[in-house]
């Protein structure tokens, strides 16, 4: 499907050229280059500490990289380096073109305000002054990410894991974000919970003609969700390509080990 | 007084302080840092209204202090009895006589001209606080101006409580810039924030001060379909019958009897004396 997406519009959304985080003198991530198009979702898979997170982040502008470029198309001005960017630009691109789900739905939700006003929040904060309307659209979403609008006025510390992990999706896609960085959304939560966010993520995705950027350990998830896939390993890409192709014939003797350790039930 | 340098701080903090006053003054809202001192009197008491009111006051100025709008709470009287002390200064009951007004929960009824100075006393001078608890990020809030987090505290005042509960500490915009605590006054008194007046908010344990000039357009924040408004107990005063200032409600006894009297003393006082009476005035209007 990406690549289909790719032969009608040959400007990437995201071209990353180089991209070198260094910890002191280890390694985050190494010479990262990569291009996204519009509406292809990537995978990024590897152990923990290959350096995947640190790639999402520094991409996401949370810490500032070494080396290295991340080339946004924005609506306004096309090609543009975020990283040269000033930073209320890379604030504002954040909270309306960029999205950001983070592992633990806690950290990107406001848990003592209202579901309503998690979503709600990055509506106000690009302007939106109606109260009805607000409400209106933060109902809408809820029920787009299967959440009962009777629960709008609870906090999401009265949540279950799963409707946080999904609110959290909520509260980011409500402003129509064509990128949207996505850190193990579904780590810590139980497989048939998970069973239901992906298939909600990938009929958001389909639907709204989301890029993504998919950060997981998990190899289920990135065969149902990415068009194409990174295996990372100490920092450094080791293969990428298709999805399916990387899967089911592994090249690089670990992306070989990576598939095999998958448990079969 | 000849015990203490006049006005009880010495000429370098007061320089200081009046350094920080300009600053805020020529950045309307602005939040500037000071190295506050440490008073005689505890925190939350007015530490920093008392020191802004140190490096403002002259030997020729007038004071009047009010808490909650009366001249004759704790509060009030500590403070002006402390600059009586230490300035040697005339104090005043009366809001048109004095030329610096230290106020602590209150502006006065009484419309302020340009030749006075209110000092606000301010127990938590950033109005993203609650919001958002780190001060790097809400400094930076405030340098991109990205204010869509108070409208979030609104919008959950109106999703529980039906419309904006927030009735005291109502946050402000300061000329079109910076979003400001215009310290806990009722927002009954957040009209009047555009006034002649020169007005000044001190933080003591806080250490900041800022500053809203003259004139300066003060607007509070709102929804399009929940405007804001200045609410007060929809009463007419008890003891002078007035019914355009902002009152307190006391209780008069177990029966459920209860009068409601101008929380501004002396407007209530000045009204008395034109002859204005209200439900109890006659009868206990001296009392009270």
């Amino acid at each position: 499907m990406g690549a289909q997406v790719k032969e009608q519009d040959m400007t990437p959304l995201l071209q990353v050229n180089g991209l070198t985080k260094m910890y002191g003198p280890r390694i985050g991530c190494k010479d990262v280059s990569f291009d996204l198009y519009p509406g292809e979702v990537m995978g990024i898979v590897g152990e923990s500490g290959s350096g995947k997170s640190t790639l999402l982040n520094a991409m996401a502008g949370h810490h500032a990289p070494d080396r290295g470029e991340v080339v946004f198309d924005t609506r306004a001005d096309g090609p543009v380096d975020t990283l040269k960017m000033s930073e209320p630009e890379r604030r504002m691109l954040g909270r309306t073109d960029w999205a950001f789900v983070h592992q633990h739905a806690r950290d990107g939700l406001r848990m003592s305000v209202s579901a309503g006003g998690n979503i709600g929040e990055r509506l106000m904060a690009v302007g939106g002054r109606h109260y009805g309307e607000i409400r209106e659209q933060a109902a809408d979403w809820l029920g787009r990410v299967e959440i009962s609008d009777t629960r709008i006025d609870d906090r999401p510390s009265a949540f279950s894991g799963g409707m946080q992990q999904r609110l959290q999706i909520a509260r980011n896609l409500v402003t129509g974000p064509r990128l949207v960085f996505m850190d193990e959304p579904t780590g810590g939560l139980d497989v048939s919970v998970q069973a239901r966010l992906l298939d909600l993520l990938r009929s958001l995705v389909r639907e709204m003609g989301l890029s993504a950027i998919i950060v997981t350990h998990d190899l289920a998830v990135v065969r149902l969700l990415a068009d194409r896939l990174m295996v990372m390993k100490d920092g450094h890409v080791v293969e990428s390509g298709l999805t399916d192709q990387v899967l089911d014939d592994p090249q690089h003797a670990y992306t070989q080990l990576l598939v095999s350790s998958v448990l079969q039930v | 007084m000849s015990d203490y340098n006049f006005a009880y701080l010495d000429e370098q903090t007061k320089r200081m302080i009046r350094r920080a006053i300009l600053k805020g003054l020529a950045v309307p809202g602005y939040q500037v840092p000071f190295a506050s001192r440490e008073m005689p009197m505890p925190y939350g008491w007015g530490t920093g209204g008392v020191q802004v009111s140190a490096a403002t006051l002259t030997p020729e100025d007038t004071l009047k202090v009010i808490d909650q709008g009366a001249d004759d709470t704790t509060n009030a009287v500590s403070i002006r009895k402390f600059f009586e002390r230490t300035a040697g200064v005339a104090t005043t009951e009366e809001t048109t006589k004095a030329s610096v007004i230290q106020t602590r929960h209150r502006i006065p009824e009484a419309e302020l001209t340009e030749d006075q100075i209110l000092v606000y006393q301010v127990p938590i001078p950033e109005p993203l606080r609650f919001l958002e608890p780190r001060e790097t990020e809400t400094r930076k809030m405030h340098s991109l101006e990205e204010y869509g987090l108070m409208h979030v505290k609104l919008y959950e005042d109106i999703s529980q409580h039906g419309d904006i509960a927030t009735s005291y500490a109502y946050p402000v915009k300061v000329e079109d810039r910076y979003v400001m605590d215009p310290s806990p006054i009722p927002k009954f008194d957040n009209p009047k924030l555009e006034m002649a007046a020169i007005q000044l908010f001190g933080a003591g344990r806080e250490q900041r001060i800022y500053a809203v000039p003259p004139y300066t357009r003060v607007v509070s924040l709102d929804f399009e379909d929940y405007p804001f408004e200045a609410t007060k107990a929809d009463h007419p005063c008890d003891l002078c019958g007035s019914e355009h200032s902002y009152l307190d409600e006391v209780i008069l006894d177990d029966a459920g009897n209860r009068m409601f009297v101008c929380s501004d003393t002396d407007y209530c006082r000045t009204r008395r004396a034109e002859g204005h009476v209200g439900r109890l005035g006659e009868s206990e209007g001296e009392a009270a």
